[in-house]
């Protein structure tokens, strides 16, 4: 009958990155949250006083691990737009297909997480024996597993031969393949629906008034996806955002597993429309003046703020990560749900802290 | 109600996806970026690479004609490779292996009198 | 910046944002940039079917400035973040850190602020 507090983290085993919510119960059943963040701040934003603009690149793909091409792609998007530098082509559709790769790839790190965070272990190595493939992709292609550090201000670093991109789409054939053996699994099987329906409802008033982004957004129905702005080679693609109806933690599965099979058929076409051509330009002059560019990360809506004075060292650089507007939403997801659904919920936005926290 | 079932059989039945380190190595690809070397006898010592280093792992001497780097600090990200004038910076295709203490790799170069050169090629 | 940026001022803040929400806009984030030793510029990002729009605070330091989070609750995070690495105070905060969100209860300085305040560098000068 009485209220207890009990602190939920910041050392969780369902959690990738520490993050305590102070959760008041009563009775096994959630009454209020209160959120505590800062045990991975690192302050990256304060090195654009100490480093250049060009090595900004490195230190802004380090700002996450799991998303981390698509943190470069905005900065050299800013950059570039503040600088007037005209990317070219084939370069723009090369961000593209590592952008889908690592779209895959987060993904299938965040089915497997889901799976584990309702008890099915199995399913949670299946998908990262599956995600295994993506990481070689990576490796062959850019040289690194996880940070692939392949984009630089005016284009990109490697090129793609077809040896290469015929080994891409049989992979990526593999990957299609085995991801569909596990779809009966993921969106069908009774314990994954006993577990997730009903469970985090967000209406889409809700979700519209306290900024939700990405598949927390897309999950209630709105149909709204920073690709639509046709930034890098997305004009020119066929794509249209995924939503499923509910606004519960079903939906979001539903929304990221959806969203697998469209980054493999986007990869496919990128790589059928690739034009020939250079991979970058050269990069002359210093930046100056204030730029805002954003770009769809698997995780949602990321925000770079980018302001120059002419010197090599940048004035501010702010980013917003989507982690960062999906917090609130949580606080009010939380509230009414049992203490045995908050691991799921809380992983059913896709928690990155080390992107929140920079 | 039993659709994991054909994964689970098809697992039983298949080899195992993990390998048997340390006496199974992974074979790495062609682009990967491993460990980090320096021709010291083609370097010109012009400090490029320190200056575009995102984590200033390189310290070079151009009088003295020294370079040296941290293994430690270096994120290995291939900028440096890419920037050096006489392409005596090289990547290879294996990581670094583990080592029980930090330690810094220090090379000491000559000094190339490129002016006379250039007058022996003229005459 | 391509976008729309409309000036406000302390006092026209809170009601220009309600203004915003009737319109249907999304608040996306605040950005603070430190514009010299006595005053902080505050940028409010809007997006409405993905165009954006700013609003431009230029607040001095020292000041309590207003805060929205009564129009958009989401906006209490970035609020508590910006109070701990500028050093600037909201007033009216729905949930309110008091400057622990990031940092720890003894720390008095505001890590961010790059620029010293003119009146100390003046009287240590003398």
């Amino acid at each position: 009958m009485a209220r207890t507090i009990i602190p939920f983290g910041p050392q969780h085993p369902v959690f990738p990155e520490p993050l305590q919510l102070k959760l008041v119960l009563e009775d096994e059943i959630v009454k209020e949250v209160v959120p505590t963040l800062g045990f991975v701040h690192r302050g990256l934003e304060r090195l654009v006083e100490i480093r250049d603009f060009h090595q900004m690149i490195q230190i802004c793909e380090r700002v996450c691990g799991i998303c981390s091409i698509i943190h470069a792609q905005c900065y050299c998007q800013g950059i570039e737009e503040l600088m007037d530098v005209e990317v070219p082509d084939r370069a723009r559709f090369l961000r593209v297909i590592w952008g889908e790769i690592s779209r895959i790839q987060s993904h299938l790190l965040w089915l497997g997480l889901f799976a584990d965070a309702f008890g099915f272990e199995s399913l949670f190595m299946q998908c990262w024996k599956i995600r295994e493939r993506i990481m070689d992709i990576n490796e062959a292609t850019c040289g690194n597993r996880v940070i692939v550090s392949v984009n630089v201000i005016g284009g990109v670093r490697r090129d793609l031969d077809p040896d290469m991109t015929r080994w891409i789409l049989s992979q990526l054939d593999l990957v299609e393949k085995e991801v569909r053996q596990l779809e009966n699994v993921l969106l069908h099987d009774y314990t994954v629906k006993k577990r997730t329906v009903g469970k985090g409802v967000l209406t889409k008033d809700q979700a519209l008034e306290l900024g939700a982004v990405g598949p927390v957004l897309r999950g209630c129905g709105v149909a709204q996806d920073m690709r639509q702005l046709g930034y890098a080679a997305y004009s020119e693609l066929s794509f249209e955002p995924i939503t499923a109806g509910d606004g519960d933690a079903y939906s979001r599965n539903r929304v990221r597993f959806l969203e697998t099979y469209q980054a493999v058929e986007l990869v496919r076409e990128a790589i059928s429309k690739l034009p020939p051509g250079e991979i970058n330009v050269k990069v002359k002059g210093k930046p100056k003046g204030e730029v805002v560019s954003r770009v769809e990360q698997p995780r949602g809506e990321v925000i770079y703020y980018i302001k120059g004075n002419g010197s090599k060292n940048l004035d501010r650089l702010r980013i917003r990560t989507p982690t960062f507007a999906n917090i609130p939403p949580l606080l009010i997801m939380l509230p009414g749900m049992e203490l045995a659904d908050v691991p799921v919920i809380t992983l059913s936005i896709d928690p990155c802290i080390s992107c929140t926290e920079r | 109600m039993f659709s994991m079932t054909p994964n689970v059989l098809r697992n039983l039945f298949t080899k195992s996806a993990t390998r048997l380190y340390p006496k199974e190595t992974r074979k790495t690809f062609e682009r990967t970026r491993g460990e980090f070397f320096n021709e010291i006898k083609d370097c010109i010592f012009c400090r490029i690479c320190a200056r575009k280093c995102p984590s200033q792992c390189i310290t070079v001497d151009t009088k003295g004609a020294t370079w040296q780097y941290d293994p430690f600090a270096c994120v290995y990200c291939g900028v440096c490779v890419e920037n050096c004038p006489e392409k005596c910076l090289r990547q290879e295709q294996d990581y670094r292996k583990p080592s029980t203490g930090k330690e810094l790799v220090f090379m000491k170069g000559e000094i190339k009198k490129k002016k006379k050169k250039t007058e022996d090629e003229q005459s | 910046m391509k976008e729309k940026v409309i000036s406000v001022t302390p006092e026209t803040v809170v009601s220009q944002t309600l203004d915003m929400k009737r319109k249907g806009y999304r608040l996306v984030t605040l950005t603070c940039v430190e514009l010299d030793a006595d005053t902080l510029d505050i940028l409010y990002h809007f997006d409405k079917d993905l165009d954006l729009t700013h609003l431009r605070l230029t607040a001095p330091k020292n000041e309590a400035a207003p805060s929205i989070s009564s129009v958009y609750f989401a906006a209490f995070l970035v609020e508590n973040e910006i109070q701990d690495q500028f050093g600037i105070r909201f007033e009216g905060l729905a949930l309110d850190y008091d400057r622990t969100l990031y940092l720890e209860e003894e720390v008095r300085d505001a890590p961010c602020c790059r620029i010293v305040a003119s009146e100390e560098e003046k009287s240590k000068g003398e």
